[in-house]
């Protein structure tokens, strides 16, 4: 790890696998290499080594971190992990490959811009390779990177290495998500093309995985073209000592898409009021503009009554709203999930009751075909849906924007979250109902 | 690179703030647990920004061992003065007395006795949700916490059972008697954690820098000589944490990378009295900073054990 002497970029990534097929292998591997183990953590590895493996360290032991795991020899849950190269951060959600699998991988996919899909060399594609990659499309992970693994038990074959390559290259255009899609010939276990090239395959010209993952441009991965800002928390400062703020009224929160600047035009949903940026006010001072992930305080030049649940947006592409919606659901929980049912939908800094009134269709991850109306979506299911809001939600197709376009179902008797969703984009977007608006 | 593009601190540090913005807006009674150690210094700066001009709108909380570190207890108050905020702080001695926490015979840390002092402050003051500065980067236990972290009514942390956490999308939802701990910090690194407290120009307590102290050998530790025992009609509340004489002493050019109380805190050998020497002395660490922590070397699985009774 180097130290940082100027501004240094981060990167989001998470590791999709099956049992055995190396993925925590494949972390130990860029942690060990990247020199962000330490002796400590390699003191307790050799412990358990000692117990448990035999006598040879394992490097998975690393991030299976549980007692129960280690014990059981399985990942319960997402764990995240952090290292850093002179070029840039990163963190990892490492997901387990067992049953509860989509839910974890869903859970770790959904704040990753790279998705790291391992490729066991001696198995090819198997069902799992075309369900990881199905799960980062709609998960709407914009880079995606197959890491086949075990070439040194298949001889270094670039025949294999090809055929696998050609495999997934045919099915992935029914899956066009992807800003870009890249294929490394590894070994985890010995490090080859991890972290430093391979002698063992001069047929392969590309970049180490570390190197795909130091180079990748991830940029352009937040949506900066419709300004959305989803008002978190009134800001009005009680009985301030500084006159000057004895009618500041700010509203926080973090912008979840575009670009905003002082004058700017800005709508207030629901109640569809007009108004303008007076001010963009930091801790550190105020800005003239602020982007999409920023947390920042807006004021506005009219006095209008504005709380938490409420959504400023900018004027220009305006957001869908309607209480009516289609969306990809992903149930999460083991009681399944119930047509006519309330459950509490938060989206954004908002949650209103919800109720899904049909179930269109149920998808089969690893053949991805569709079964129309499925009688239910059980845990781990993924299915279309068609849901109904009490209020309107203000909000993007996910495949716009992976914030405004997302929501969460919770259960009101359990309080557990029971379901991600991604809304289809608006069939519908605000209508300004006052005669002075025009764009 | 674009110009619309946050640098890995700024993106931690928005994260953060939208964690602390939620945490103001779903919970009742929330509370920051403030102990004056790194981490929580962060957590405060990143609270300023999250609501300032506004104070901010939760009191601090401390559980002290009792074996703080003076420096430490002084500094705790300085900062909270200065932030004009509201510092309740509970004791482990209080809860000896009270019978509320027993102590076990020949347990020098009193790490395990925090527990019921906190879930104590918690039933106290009807906190629903206490926000803590602990990273998932320290232990592996921590690796697979939550933002969001829930609690049974006993405190209780069950990982097999956490709630996924999609997107930035936190499910608050409580029954009653249940809590959150919240650790807006759950992404940063200890390198972030100094790379910010430099960037914000913090202040932190003097024990993180370069020092002379006389430490003791034990375990694979430098231990801090405690203060002498002065109190002749009072139970030396350091009785078992003082050198034997078998146990090697000397004068050390010392610090501190993380602090528990100061029978579990490990010195490390350090010239480091600045910011830009810390950071380049954990560029260079090849130990974790829990290594120097006696309380975690019980067991592999010593932290995990104690989350589930409802430590931090």
């Amino acid at each position: 790890m180097n130290q940082s002497q100027h501004p240094v970029d981060l990167l989001r990534f998470n590791t999709c696998g099956s049992v055995d097929d190396g993925k925590s292998t494949l972390i130990g591997r860029l942690l060990y290499d990247s020199k962000s183990i330490m002796e400590d953590q390699m003191d307790a590895l050799e412990r358990s080594a000692d117990i448990t493996g035999g006598g040879k360290v394992n490097l998975a032991n690393l991030t299976d971190g549980l007692r129960a795991e280690r014990e059981q020899g399985i990942t319960i849950d997402v764990a995240y992990r952090y290292f850093a190269t002179p070029k840039r951060k990163f963190i990892v959600a490492d997901t387990p490959g067992h049953e509860q699998y989509t839910r974890n991988m869903v859970t770790g996919a959904s704040t990753a811009h790279l998705s790291v899909v391992l490729v066991d060399a001696r198995n090819g594609v198997i069902e799992q390779t075309r369900r990881h990659s199905y799960l980062s499309a709609l998960l709407g992970i914009p880079h995606i990177l197959f890491a086949i693994n075990k070439m040194d038990l298949v001889g270094w074959s670039e025949d294999c290495y090809r055929n696998i390559r050609a495999e997934i290259e045919g099915f992935l255009p029914k899956l066009d998500m992807f800003k870009d899609v890249k294929f490394i010939p590894i070994s985890a276990l010995e490090g080859d093309n991890v972290v430093t090239p391979s002698r063992h395959s001069p047929w392969y010209e590309g970049t180490t995985l570390l190197g795909h993952l130091e180079s990748v441009h991830n940029a352009s991965d937040w949506n900066l073209n419709a300004f959305r800002f989803p008002v978190q928390w009134v800001n009005r400062p009680n009985n301030p000592k500084d006159k000057t703020l004895h009618d500041f009224r700010g509203f926080s929160g973090q912008i979840t898409g575009g670009i905003v600047k002082i004058g700017q035009e800005v709508l207030i949903l629901p109640s569809g009021l007009k108004s303008k940026i007076r001010e963009i006010w930091t801790y550190d001072g105020t800005l003239e503009e602020a982007f999409s992930p920023q947390s920042v305080t807006l004021l506005l030049e009219d006095d209008i009554d504005v709380s938490r649940g409420d959504t400023i947006v900018g004027l220009d592409p305006l957001p869908g709203y309607c209480a009516d919606l289609s969306a990809q659901l992903c149930w999460m929980d083991s009681r399944p999930l119930k047509r006519n049912r309330k459950y509490y939908l938060k989206h954004g800094a908002q949650t209103v009751q919800a109720m899904v009134g049909s179930l269109d269709s149920r998808v089969n991850i690893n053949t991805y075909e569709t079964e129309p109306e499925p009688d239910q979506l059980a845990l781990n299911d993924i299915g279309e849906v068609s849901l109904r809001t009490a209020k309107p939600l203000v909000f993007d197709g996910y495949t716009t924007n992976r914030l405004t376009g997302s929501f969460v179902l919770v259960d009101p008797e359990t309080n557990a979250t029971v379901a991600a969703g991604m809304l289809r984009p608006p069939s519908q977007l605000y209508r300004p109902e006052y005669t002075d608006f025009s764009i | 690179m674009s110009s619309y593009h946050l640098d890995h601190l700024e993106y931690l540090e928005a994260e953060a703030i939208h964690v602390l913005r939620e945490v103001a807006a779903e919970f009742e009674r929330p509370a920051i647990l403030f102990s004056g150690g790194k981490d929580s210094i962060c957590i405060l700066r990143l609270a300023e920004k999250a609501f300032r001009p506004s104070e901010i709108p939760m009191p601090f909380l401390n559980v002290e061992t009792g074996h703080e570190f003076p420096e430490l207890i002084k500094f705790r108050d300085y900062r909270a003065e200065e932030l004009g905020a509201r510092l309740i702080v509970r004791t482990v001695d209080e809860a000896i007395e009270s019978g509320a926490a027993v102590s076990t015979p020949g347990q020098v840390s009193r790490n395990q006795m925090q527990i019921p002092v906190l879930l104590g402050a918690i039933e106290e003051f009807q906190f629903d949700c206490c926000i803590g500065g602990a990273r998932r980067d320290e232990e592996k236990a921590r690796a697979k916490e939550r933002f969001f972290s829930f609690r049974d009514a006993f405190g209780q942390w069950d990982p097999k059972n956490q709630r996924p956490e999609i997107w930035n999308l936190y499910n608050a939802r409580l029954n009653s008697g249940e809590n959150m701990r919240v650790f807006p910090l759950s992404n940063w690194t200890e390198m972030d954690v100094w790379e910010y407290i430099k960037k914000e120009n913090l202040a932190v307590p003097g024990i993180y820098f370069s020092h002379e102290r006389e430490c003791f050998h034990r375990g694979a530790q430098w231990l801090p000589v405690p203060p002498p025992h002065s109190e002749n009609n009072k139970p030396d509340p350091y009785a078992n944490a003082r050198p034997t004489g078998k146990e090697e002493r000397r004068m050390m050019i010392c610090r501190v990378r993380t602090i528990a109380d100061m029978i579990s805190t490990g010195m490390v050998e350090s010239p480091a009295n600045n910011i830009d020497d810390i950071i380049a002395e954990i560029a260079a660490a090849r130990v974790t900073e829990r290594g120097s922590r006696a309380d975690d070397k019980a067991s592999e699985a010593a932290m995990e054990d104690r989350k589930k009774v409802g430590y931090f």
